[in-house]
């Protein structure tokens, strides 16, 4: 073989496989587009639900039965008088059975039961529910004694490391201990919020940190992120896990960890220089005012404290005053709603009081609550005061009395600090898709740091493809730590290292126990088959549009609209920027001329979706796309934490969502989705297998404690895939488990890849139901 | 019905495709990609540029006083005149099977990843340490450490997507 024959074959391969090579980046990068236009229409979720419920609000006139339902729903049923709470968070009466073979703690703990700890869940263990709160109040007691603002300094050389968003994926934190060894002295680190929700083992990662928190309080430090709030955490997984894991005693540990959360410091700043706050900052942002509110005030994002009223006089305000006290007393919770968004302030500021004026009271309420007025004079605040103040775990109440002081900035200065996020643009204006904070420019991020003598912004709150990323002149960095966020392969998760010159040094990593053994491209195929698949779902979903969207293209009634037409109609009726023509082949099977049979289309999309024949295609599609807001609305309305819900619930919730969307939903259509669940017959519905049977979740994701807005997946067998592959995939649940082996080869140059311990299960497999 | 093939068309379609396929690197959404991603653009649409080719088409497309970056406006005529011309065109598969036999001199049905790294960072337009990688770890089977290319021709040429 000469040497000009051996370069022209090189030349040959080279220019083929880079043609190849850009082709699948191309296929990662418009995956990664589908995962991120998803997450932004999940977000649009959660405003629908904040807006059906100030529709609840505003619109009902209530009938006697939908009265109940509504203050049933805004009224959190929780055991909490004075006297009761320290028999509420007692631990002491607990016992631990002889079987237990899980840690069993010691207070006050030291490096060793911490470490233990780590090793414990790494083996899929739980911690038995008495040291769960033994632990957490412990924590509790010292996050009270904590400022707003942590202050670390890197003298004596050390390396601080600063971690992003965890989200319950232990997998995550125990590589970044792997990799980077454990919180010590010599090793301080700093969290930055979204320790839960959507992962699977999000109370087994609380637990590590607060254990270390306790052991090594001048060398750990914890911020708060968006998700440390119970009513998210409703919707988004936490308090599902919680419940599912500790059945006795879940409730208490969410009650416990409600605290927690809104002690959990704001903001950290390491040498005055660098600040780290999980969402980011606004153009009103200002550290002195950040030092000096009651952050644990601001339990929830969607709980405003009560406006100040300053020009009632002081007996009017005393009974103000008492009412507030009552409501705490009574924990009637004030769950608050922005209004759809056409002015500034993104959350409107509404609480359960101007709810409860609309709901008239049962005659013995308003007796009982005249009775207590009576008894109280208006002077005798510290009396009251006292009452509650005694009970030692009582804090909310005694700081009761100064719920005059809050303020709306106050308000939005934590909700711009947890909820921000930055963009390219100069200016500041509200956080929109988010429905909280802002989005804010890089001449915000140049003020802010020259004002405060700043140097950098380290955040997180947005995932990032390769785990970091800078922007605004590399004045603002976003950090990341949980890997394969939205499915196996999306992403990388980073952390980062500040030594004493400040400089960062960034370690990225994948959670690789999923991809052993699978080539880059065999990842990118998965990935992208996952995000195809909840495409397609959204596209089934919209069926009713976009059949009218092609009807109207398809003037002579053809059936047939050409490619190009069948893509402008998407675009129209999909609203997600997503390039609709690179991704066609993938999402057209066939065609004949260029010209696209669109019935013959939903029908293949159906096929793939097995969805319910016999409900009405619309009324599925509606109430498909509104699943999310559902399905919170059943848990806010499952007040006992139990999973079930009355019959007259349900159909009050369906009833009361379908005139909001301004949707007919018949009493037979109701019947038919109870009839289609197994209920039991004492009238009450099981939540989850409402939503399992009307396929929208996915029940193994469920068991395992994930978000139930997330993406299915089938292991079924993928299109090309190769023989060879070690995960060889067929249909049907399917075990996966290959010999430990080499992962993939380098992703980039700074990848360290490395697999976490080998007793990985049998992750992210579905069972699917086949339709009853 | 109007004649949907006419030439209006077809461009319109075929800039319809360059905008999405732009869009997919636009990360900013300012219609600016960096220049360093217009060659897996190019390639995506479809294109078998060499290196050479490449070069000359982005030392066009930079401005002046180059940016880092590659506006929209200027992309859209380049491109929409590469795809019109079919220049580039593909390479046909069963020469990209016969150059790895060619390279199999002893007629194996496999390549070594030592020689086939050999010839592929030392001649033509080399690879970078970092495209040997990627493309050993997709070309290598695990079991046997040789590069059965056969099967590798197969994956690289499939066109599912």
């Amino acid at each position: 073989m000469t040497k000009v024959i051996s370069m022209k074959a090189a030349v040959i391969i080279q220019r083929w496989y880079r043609q190849y090579a850009a082709r699948m980046e191309m296929r990662r990068r418009y995956t990664w587009n589908i995962f991120q236009s998803m997450e932004y229409a999940d977000l649009q979720d959660q405003i629908k639900l904040y807006n059906f419920l100030g529709y609840l609000m505003d619109n009902f006139t209530p009938s006697s039965s939908e009265r109940n339902l509504i203050s049933h729903i805004f009224r959190e049923n929780e055991v909490c008088r004075d006297a009761e709470w320290e028999r509420y968070f007692n631990y002491t009466k607990i016992d631990v059975p002889d079987i237990y073979s899980g840690p069993r703690l010691t207070f006050p703990l030291d490096m060793v039961q911490a470490a233990d700890l780590v090793e414990a869940f790494r083996n899929k263990q739980q911690l038995h529910s008495r040291y769960v709160l033994q632990l957490l109040l412990e924590t509790w007691k010292l996050l009270r004694g904590l400022p707003n603002i942590n202050r670390v300094s890197t003298c004596h050389s050390k390396e601080i490391t600063v971690c992003g968003d965890l989200h319950g994926q232990l997998e995550d934190l125990l590589l970044i201990f792997y990799k980077n060894g454990m919180p010590s002295m010599e090793k301080p680190y700093v969290f930055n919020g979204d320790y839960v929700d959507r992962g699977k083992d999000s109370i087994e990662i609380l637990l590590i940190l607060f254990a270390f928190l306790l052991v090594y309080p001048g060398d750990v430090y914890l911020n708060r992120g968006n998700h440390e709030d119970h009513i998210i955490n409703l919707r988004y997984g936490f308090t599902k896990e919680v419940l599912g894991k500790y059945k006795l005693h879940g409730k208490r540990i969410l009650k416990l960890l409600q605290k927690i959360f809104s002690w959990l410091p704001l903001v950290t700043v390491i040498d005055h220089r660098v600040l780290i706050v999980h969402g980011g900052i606004s153009d009103t942002t200002e550290l002195a005012l950040i030092a000096r509110v009651d952050r644990h005030k601001y339990v929830s994002a969607m709980k405003p404290p009560k406006k100040k009223t300053p020009s009632r006089s002081s007996l009017h305000a005393a009974s103000e005053h008492y009412n507030e006290m009552i409501t705490c007393k009574n924990r009637t919770g004030s769950v608050t709603f922005p209004k759809p968004f056409a002015a500034r302030d993104s959350f409107q500021r509404r609480s359960l009081q101007d709810f409860s004026r609309t709901v008239a009271r049962t005659v013995e309420e308003e007796l009982e609550v005249r009775r207590r007025q009576a008894q109280f004079s208006m002077s005798s605040f510290s009396q009251s005061h006292h009452i509650l103040g005694s009970a030692p775990s009582c804090e909310s109440e005694s700081d009761s009395s100064e719920v005059f002081d809050t303020s709306d900035d106050d308000w939005k200065q934590i909700l711009d600090l947890l909820w921000s996020d930055p963009m390219s643009q100069d200016g500041c204006v509200p956080n929109e898709v988010r429905g909280g904070g802002c989005y804010w420019g890089p001449d915000v991020t140049e003020d802010f740091l020259n004002r405060h003598n700043l140097q950098l912004i380290i955040r997180s709150h947005e995932c990032k493809q390769d785990g970091y990323e800078f922007c605004h002149n590399r004045k603002v960095l976003t950090l990341f730590s949980a890997s394969n966020y939205y499915e196996i392969g999306s992403n990388r998760g980073a952390f980062v290292r500040l030594g004493p010159d400040l400089v960062p040094y960034f370690v990225q990593y994948q959670a690789t126990s999923m991809i052993r053994g699978l080539s880059f491209p065999q990842i990118v195929k998965r990935t992208e088959h996952t995000a195809l698949k909840v495409l397609r779902e959204q596209l089934f979903v919209h069926k009713s549009d976009l059949l009218s969207a092609f009807q109207e293209l398809d003037k002579e009634n053809t059936g047939l609209i050409c490619l190009s037409d069948w893509a402008s109609a998407i675009e129209r009726v999909l609203h997600l920027d997503l390039p609709w023509r690179v991704l066609q082949p993938q999402l057209v099977s066939s065609t004949t001329d260029g010209m696209l049979d669109y019935h013959g289309w939903f029908r293949d999309l159906a096929l793939k979706n097995h969805s319910s024949e016999h409900i009405e295609q619309s009324m599925l599609e509606t109430l498909y796309k509104h699943r999310s807001t559902l399905e919170t609305i059943f848990r806010i309305v499952d007040t006992d934490n139990s999973g079930l819900i009355s019959f007259e619930d349900f159909r009050q919730t369906l009833k009361l969502l379908s005139a909001y969307l301004k949707m007919e939903i018949s009493d037979e259509v109701i019947n038919e989705l109870v009839i289609s669940t197994d209920t039991n017959n004492d009238g009450s519905i099981d939540i989850d297998e409402f939503m399992e049977a009307f396929r929208l979740v996915d029940k193994s994701r469920l068991e395992r404690g994930k978000s139930p807005f997330k993406f299915k997946q089938e292991y079924q067998r993928l299109p090309q895939e190769e023989e060879t592959s070690q995960t060889a995939a067929s249909t049907g649940p399917q075990i996966s488990q290959g010999p430990p082996s080499q992962t993939a080869g380098s992703l980039g140059t700074h990848t360290e890849n490395c697999s976490s311990s080998q007793t990985e299960d049998l992750c992210d497999i579905s069972v699917v139901v086949p339709p009853q | 019905m109007a004649d949907k093939y006419n030439a209006e068309t077809i461009i319109t379609e075929t800039q319809k495709r360059i905008c999405n396929a732009f869009d997919v690197f636009d990360h900013e959404s300012n219609k600016t990609v960096d220049v360093r991603e217009i060659g897996t653009i190019i390639r995506s649409l479809g294109c078998f540029p060499s290196e050479a080719e490449l070069h000359d088409v982005i030392a066009e497309l930079e401005d002046e006083e180059p940016t880092g970056f590659v506006r929209y406006e200027k992309f859209l005529p380049t491109m929409t005149k590469i795809l019109l011309e079919r220049k580039f065109r593909p390479i046909p598969e069963d020469l990209l099977l016969q150059a790895f036999e060619v390279l199999d001199q002893q007629k194996k049905g496999h390549l070594e990843p030592v020689e086939l790294t050999k010839y592929l960072t030392q001649e033509g337009e080399p690879f970078t340490q970092e495209e040997i990688d990627e493309m050993l770890s997709a070309a290598v089977d695990p079991d046997k450490n040789v590069i059965l290319y056969k099967d590798f021709v197969s994956m690289m040429t499939l066109y599912d997507g």
